[in-house]
């Protein structure tokens, strides 16, 4: 298991290493897989509070007075819609509506003034430089500036019931008073008091893991050390204040956070959501707005004649979620059987959830067996076991 | 570094065999190396008392909140006895692979089987 020299590495890779991570290679990136007991990471999330760095993820800026229309015609999402300093998921598709990525983009400018128009986008790390060529090939003709400074970038993730208490002990009194104000799908620039130093990040409410919590976006910083000098402090900072706090804020891995977002029923590029599928047929219809959006749009032609002609709803191919009647869990890539042991589908992505104690997962199956209730098989190795479609989430956090 | 105590035999896929007892039979289960690898285990497919196993043949799975993985039989002979305590409490195989995360008892058709399994030396140069 020697490091593969070709993988990159993140501002924070040697705190891992530190910490006795297990590295696995995730989107180009040596990322840590675990530190300890990945289930133990699932459920402090769950009870308490985790740590991710996540600075493999792509952060692409753009800026200029037309801004909001490029991105508006670049990506599925009325982004000319999204408020000063709120953030929306969206799609970016290809031509022909199948999805080159989920993302999030950010509103940074105060809307004071239309010249200074700006948003960040977050893209996944695999897809982080395609994301990048393709807005700077879709803002041609629109006065808008596009720059890919993922690599000048790092992200920390801070998510669980605890996080925003954790969180308000590294902030100045008055950015701290102000935290509860703070909305899902929103983000400010705060100032992280670290051992170090100060380090201004940009807050956001946002998370993968079906908790409320915070990603910390830090950057972008042109120096390498000075980067990783910085996110090592906030990481660190956060670390800390989890025991003044009395909760051990773990570090959390991606083993962790693929089984978290499971549960919380998001769909994961590479799984769910790939080159090869429309937005309808991956679980995703809702991130096309295609009644509400008047505007063109990279795919748009594309995504109404698949939706005059019901893909994904009454004809094709859609995602469901399946719960086991049994232990054992279905794994991507098996097959999903009918009653009769006819092909239907295959799975996506599948676990033995650990906070619901039953295998849980989501599959590409045939419209007619989309809907929950619907008594289903899963090829596990030879065996069909029952599964049965159910609702998505799988897990719905209490507030 | 992951644990390999001398006085085990070893197989290629990650599993330790005791010494036979004077009954001829063995102990198995699998490695703190495939422990590590698997991540934390949530349950253990296991044979029978009394199937008959066939070295290199599947005999049942290890699943792991991250995989799956089939289970080889290291040797040949007839299932005496399984541990039954994994069903409620599969995180053993993780804390204590050894000792209470033990998987299975086969009485073995041919000892010398088990004496031509890797020592303990011969796994170690195995997992590097």
């Amino acid at each position: 298991m020697s490091p593969n020299q070709d993988l990159r590495t993140t501002p924070l890779h040697a705190v891992h290493a530190e910490a006795g991570a297990t590295f696995t290679d995730f989107g180009g990136w040596q990322m840590p897989l675990k530190y300890g007991s990945e289930l133990s990471e699932h459920h402090a999330v769950r009870k308490a509070a985790g740590l991710f760095d996540l600075s493999h993820m792509g952060e692409v800026r753009v800026t200029g007075r037309q801004a909001a229309e490029a991105l508006d015609y670049a990506l599925t999402a009325r982004v000319s819609n999204v408020a000063p300093g709120r953030a929306k998921y969206s799609l970016i598709c290809t031509e022909a509506g199948t999805i080159l990525d989920d993302l999030i983009v950010y509103r940074l400018d105060d809307g004071q003034d239309d010249a200074a128009r700006e948003y960040l986008v977050v893209p996944n790390a695999g897809n982080a430089s395609s994301v990048a060529a393709a807005l700077t090939e879709r803002s041609v003709g629109f006065e808008a500036t596009v720059r890919n400074e993922s690599a000048q970038t790092a992200l920390v993730a801070i998510q669980g019931p605890e996080a925003a208490r954790i969180l308000s002990l590294v902030l100045p009194e008055d950015q701290a008073a102000a935290l509860p104000e703070l909305k899902y799908y929103a983000a400010r620039t705060v100032t992280v008091r670290t051992g170090t130093g100060e380090v201004p990040v940009l807050l956001a409410r946002t998370g993968y893991t079906g908790e409320d919590g915070f990603e910390l976006i830090i950057g972008p910083v042109a120096d390498r050390d000075e980067l990783s000098a910085a996110a090592t402090a906030v990481w660190h900072a956060l670390s800390a204040a989890g025991a003044e706090a009395g909760v051990e804020v773990l570090p959390c891995g991606l083993a962790s956070r693929d089984s978290l977002r499971l549960e919380a029923g998001m769909p994961l590029y590479g799984n769910e959501l790939d080159l090869g599928h429309l937005p309808s047929e991956s679980g995703a219809g809702m991130a096309v707005p295609l009644k509400s959006k008047e505007t063109d749009f990279v795919g748009r032609d594309a995504l109404l004649a698949a939706r005059e002609a019901g893909t994904g709803t009454t004809s094709g191919q859609a995602i469901v979620a399946l719960r086991a009647a049994g232990r054992r869990a279905a794994r991507a890539g098996y097959a999903v059987l009918d009653g009769d042991g006819n092909r239907i589908g295959e799975v996506t992505s599948g676990i033995p959830s650990p906070t619901l104690g039953y295998p849980i997962a989501l599959a590409r199956v045939d419209v007619a067996h989309r809907e929950p209730g619907t008594e289903v098989a899963v090829d596990l190795r030879g065996k069909a076991e029952p599964f049965t479609v159910v609702e998505l989430p799988f897990y719905r956090r209490q507030d | 570094m992951s644990n390999i105590p001398d006085g085990l035999r070893y197989s290629a896929e990650h599993e330790w065999v005791s010494g036979p007892d004077a009954d001829g039979v063995v102990r198995i289960g699998i490695t703190d190396f495939a422990q590590d690898a698997l991540g934390d285990v949530v349950y253990v497919d296991l044979p029978e008392v009394g199937t008959e196993i066939e070295a290199e043949s599947t005999v049942g799975e290890v699943e792991s909140t991250k995989s799956v993985s089939d289970l080889f039989a290291p040797v040949t002979g007839t299932v005496t006895a399984r541990n039954e305590e994994l069903d409620a409490d599969p995180a053993k195989l993780n804390a204590d692979p050894y000792g209470e995360g033990w998987l299975m008892e086969v009485s073995v058709k041919d000892p010398a089987q088990v004496e031509a399994l890797l020592d303990a030396e011969g796994y170690r140069q195995q997992v590097g």
